[in-house]
């Protein structure tokens, strides 16, 4: 009995030992040595691409951000400043566990299912008109919204002409991107309240447009952070 | 270019990555666990461990060792939960509450990675880096270990020695995960992951003000949690975070990592039994459930079939633009038929049926390609099964790579394939059966037994991912999935390598005119088979009131 309890510590303590042996290993050295190596050769990218304007850190190339007009009193949820392109909506996010929308660093989705504020219709699971929860309220806010937004006095938005991503929340709450329909929509209303040409603002996009990576690749995207700070610099140049 | 085409084209550029490293890793893992010869540093590390790389062990030694080694793992992972109040670059954050401590202790150590917190909300660099990143190297240099053992019962004869388990654990971590890791890290670094050891930082904003950040070693950690197929991401958002997954081509490459081990292994295995037209019979296996799985998510994916779907024109809630429809498509059937769950995009807000395939693709046990080791040794169990359903058919004693698969053989491996699904379906049923867990379901109905269903399968498969909407953090589901996890590991590890020793004890019988042959492709058929058959023959009812009731009502 007691030889087989020594036997047993004398194995935990070399697990143990193992254990601390390759922390040392795989907890200190390898981190540090990538981030040596990372600090050393891609020193903005490891810090997290940050995008300088006018000398000013205005955020990361990768992190989507919240262009919205100062909060009014006794005012909750901010209203978009339409004056800039906006991102994908954030405003389901946070009414689950980890709220986002794009103010700090946390990051989450919705995490709803497709069929979450539908109901039974002729045999089809269809959209609760009105249903005030859910992904199907979320998405028809949604579009409503981009509807009544980017409506100018020679444009109207037919919803077929809206993109999916436009009306839905992203993965990590924090896109960065766009797509170049959503941004092309937008580039009307950008355009009027900006006192711009709307050939200009849809030349901004296009130039500001990423395709796929060697033609296949991922989507074709826009980054807004990237395109407000060109629109920023276009305006300025006007005025 | 369609979307579809774009996403076929990135399904195949994958395959080309994946052929392309198949022989080299092979070849060079099957030498590091045939070969004789210690590294320096190894010998350090052996002296530091006290133990002798060259003693053989039986099976019983060979499951203490790794047994002890992942008991010790839990516990000081637990610890250093426990005490991170008091610990140094903790960035302030509090101990971790005992429920969920032991929850993600055993996650980690499992090779699970299930989260019931989020990273950038409780756990400080020491933890991250120090604690659960180190169980991404290790809890997957097990897994190889004792696959490798496996083999190795195949492989030998007239002896009950199945290797050394420091010898392979060390091997595993110095030879064949640090490096490919290194490298890894590097080229998520270059795409845009951080890695850095700020603390938590105003950073300004295009509209003024600031944004909160909260730095990290998160390359280092993306680059194993992928090739360990661990999962566990240092945000909460895993790999949608751009952060971690910060372009379509660090997208491409994470799952390049998750399948490069698991492909690879069958060649491994070949090499070892001596033949590698064995290997590829198995890796035809993998990668056919694999490509049809994808080929199925892809469809049902740009179908968007789902009321709000309908509304929105596409399936993109919860996931990334720069992905889109295919590069999630791709990330989440691999993540889910290998034991990674980590996520480039939301599985809860899939369509009803995307969401069927990421749990059909678990609950098939995570064969195809599976876990780094796990995958293997699971497959080959599968293949132990299909060859004595052809032996039953036949009226011949069935016999796989030489050896003879009697009573105890037989025993073994439906013991294996018992555990996960007794496992999965009695704590679901329990959950839906006592009235408090259901308040956790975020969504109702089909998609909310769906969310827990999910959860199950996951902890037990060890794969991590989840329908996200469950609130986890309660005690019920911290202590349930937490058992489930460490018995949906170890249990099996017993029974593989309890079946490891009694095949190598065997003397070889030669082939004859009426041995199976199973390098051929009517036994890829026949085993693709089996595997569907048990799979849905076990989890069809669950499935049937989930997934698939909420893919057929839309």
């Amino acid at each position: 009995m007691n030889n087989s309890v020594g036997n047993t510590a004398r194995l935990l303590g070399a697990g143990l030992r193992a254990l601390l042996v390759l922390t040392v290993i795989c907890g200190v050295l390898y981190p540090l040595a990538v981030t040596g190596v990372a600090q050393a050769l891609f020193n903005n990218k490891a810090n997290g691409s940050e995008i300088k304007d006018g000398g000013k850190v205005v955020g990361s190339e990768l992190i989507g951000q919240r262009y919205d007009l100062p909060l009014k009193k006794g005012q909750e949820t901010p209203e978009p400043d339409l004056k800039w392109f906006q991102p994908r909506p954030s405003n389901g996010l946070g009414t689950n566990s980890v709220n986002t929308q794009y103010k700090l660093l946390l990051s989450g989705a919705t995490n709803l299912a497709g069929d979450s504020g539908s109901l039974q219709k002729d045999g089809k699971e269809v959209c609760d008109p009105k249903a005030e929860e859910g992904l199907c309220a979320q998405v028809r806010a949604a579009r409503d919204a981009v509807i009544k937004d980017n409506r100018t006095a020679d444009y109207k938005v037919r919803p077929s002409d809206i993109p999916a991503e436009a009306v839905t929340s992203s993965g990590s709450g924090l896109d960065p991107h766009i797509s170049p329909e959503y941004a092309d929509l937008q580039a009307h209303r950008v355009a009027d309240r900006n006192g711009l040409d709307f050939e200009q603002v849809e030349k901004l996009v296009d130039d500001h447009t990423d395709g796929r990576i060697l033609g296949f690749m991922g989507e074709p995207r826009v980054n807004v952070l990237k395109l407000n700070i060109a629109l920023k610099h276009l305006v300025a140049e006007k005025g | 270019m369609s979307p579809v085409l774009a996403g076929v084209l990135q399904l195949l550029a994958l395959v080309a990555a994946l052929a392309l490293a198949y022989r080299p890793l092979g070849d060079y893992m099957a030498g590091v666990y045939s070969s004789d010869k210690h590294l320096r540093v190894e010998k350090w590390i052996y002296k530091g461990i006290g133990a002798n790389p060259n003693t053989e062990m039986r099976w019983p030694a060979y499951l203490r060792g790794v047994l002890a080694f992942s008991a010790m793992s839990v516990l000081f992972l637990y610890l250093l939960q426990r005490l991170q109040g008091s610990l140094p670059g903790s960035l302030g954050f509090k101990a971790i509450d005992p429920d969920q401590a032991f929850n993600t202790a055993t996650s980690f150590v499992a090779n699970t990675n299930w989260q019931s917190y989020s990273g950038e909300q409780a756990m400080g660099h020491v933890v991250q880096t120090g604690g659960l990143a180190v169980q991404n190297f290790v809890s997957a240099a097990v897994g190889i270990a004792v696959a490798v053992a496996l083999v190795r019962g195949f492989a030998r004869s007239r002896t009950g020695e199945l290797g050394n388990f420091w010898s392979d654990l060390v091997r595993g971590v110095v030879r064949i995960l640090i490096p490919i890791s290194v490298i890894g890290a590097i080229v998520l670094v270059a795409c845009g992951a951080i890695q850095n050891f700020s603390g938590i930082h105003g950073v300004g904003q295009f509209m003024g003000g600031s944004q909160e950040w909260n730095g990290g070693a998160v390359a280092s950690q993306e680059a194993i949690k992928e090739l360990g197929t661990n999962g566990g991401g240092y945000f909460n958002a895993n790999s949608a975070h751009p952060f971690e997954n910060p372009n379509p081509i660090s997208n491409l490459f994470e799952i390049f990592l998750i399948l490069v081990i698991p492909f690879a292994l069958t060649r491994t295995f070949g090499k070892m039994v001596g033949s590698v037209k064995q290997g590829y019979a198995i890796l035809a296996t993998m990668a056919t459930i694999w490509i049809g799985f994808t080929a199925l998510m892809m469809w049902t994916e740009f179908h968007h079939g789902g009321p709000a779907f309908d509304l929105a024109g596409g399936a993109m809630e919860g996931k990334e633009t720069r992905f889109g429809i295919g590069g999630s498509s791709l990330f989440a059937t691999s993540t889910t038929l290998t034991s990674t769950g980590a996520v480039n995009s939301f599985h809860s807000s899939y369509t009803g049926f995307g969401g069927g395939i990421t749990m059909l693709g678990m609950q098939l046990g995570e064969i195809a390609p599976g876990g780094t080791g796990s995958g293997l040794y699971g497959m080959l169990i599968m293949a132990i099964i299909a060859v004595f359903i052809a032996g039953l058919m036949v009226g011949r004693t069935p016999e796989y790579l030489g050896k003879k698969i009697g009573t105890r053989e037989i025993k073994l491996a439906a013991c294996y394939i018992l555990v996960t699904p007794a496992l999965v379906l009695g704590f679901t049923g329990a959950s839906m059966a006592l009235s408090t867990p259901k308040d956790s379901m975020l969504n109702s109905g089909a998609h909310g037994f769906s969310e827990i269903l999910y959860a199950f399968t996951s902890g037990a498969n060890n794969n991590g991912s989840a329908f996200a909407g469950l609130t986890a953090d309660t005690q019920w589901f911290n202590t349930t999935i937490g058992l489930a996890m460490l018995l949906g590991r170890f249990l099996p590890m017993v029974f593989v390598l309890a079946l490891a020793g009694s095949l190598a004890e065997q003397k070889p019988i030669p082939a004859t005119a009426g041995t199976l042959r199973t390098e051929k492709p009517l036994f890829t058929g026949l085993l693709v088979g089996t595997i569907m058959i048990i799979t849905g023959l076990t989890y069809f009812p669950a499935l049937a009131l989930g997934p698939l009731a909420e893919g057929l009502a839309s």
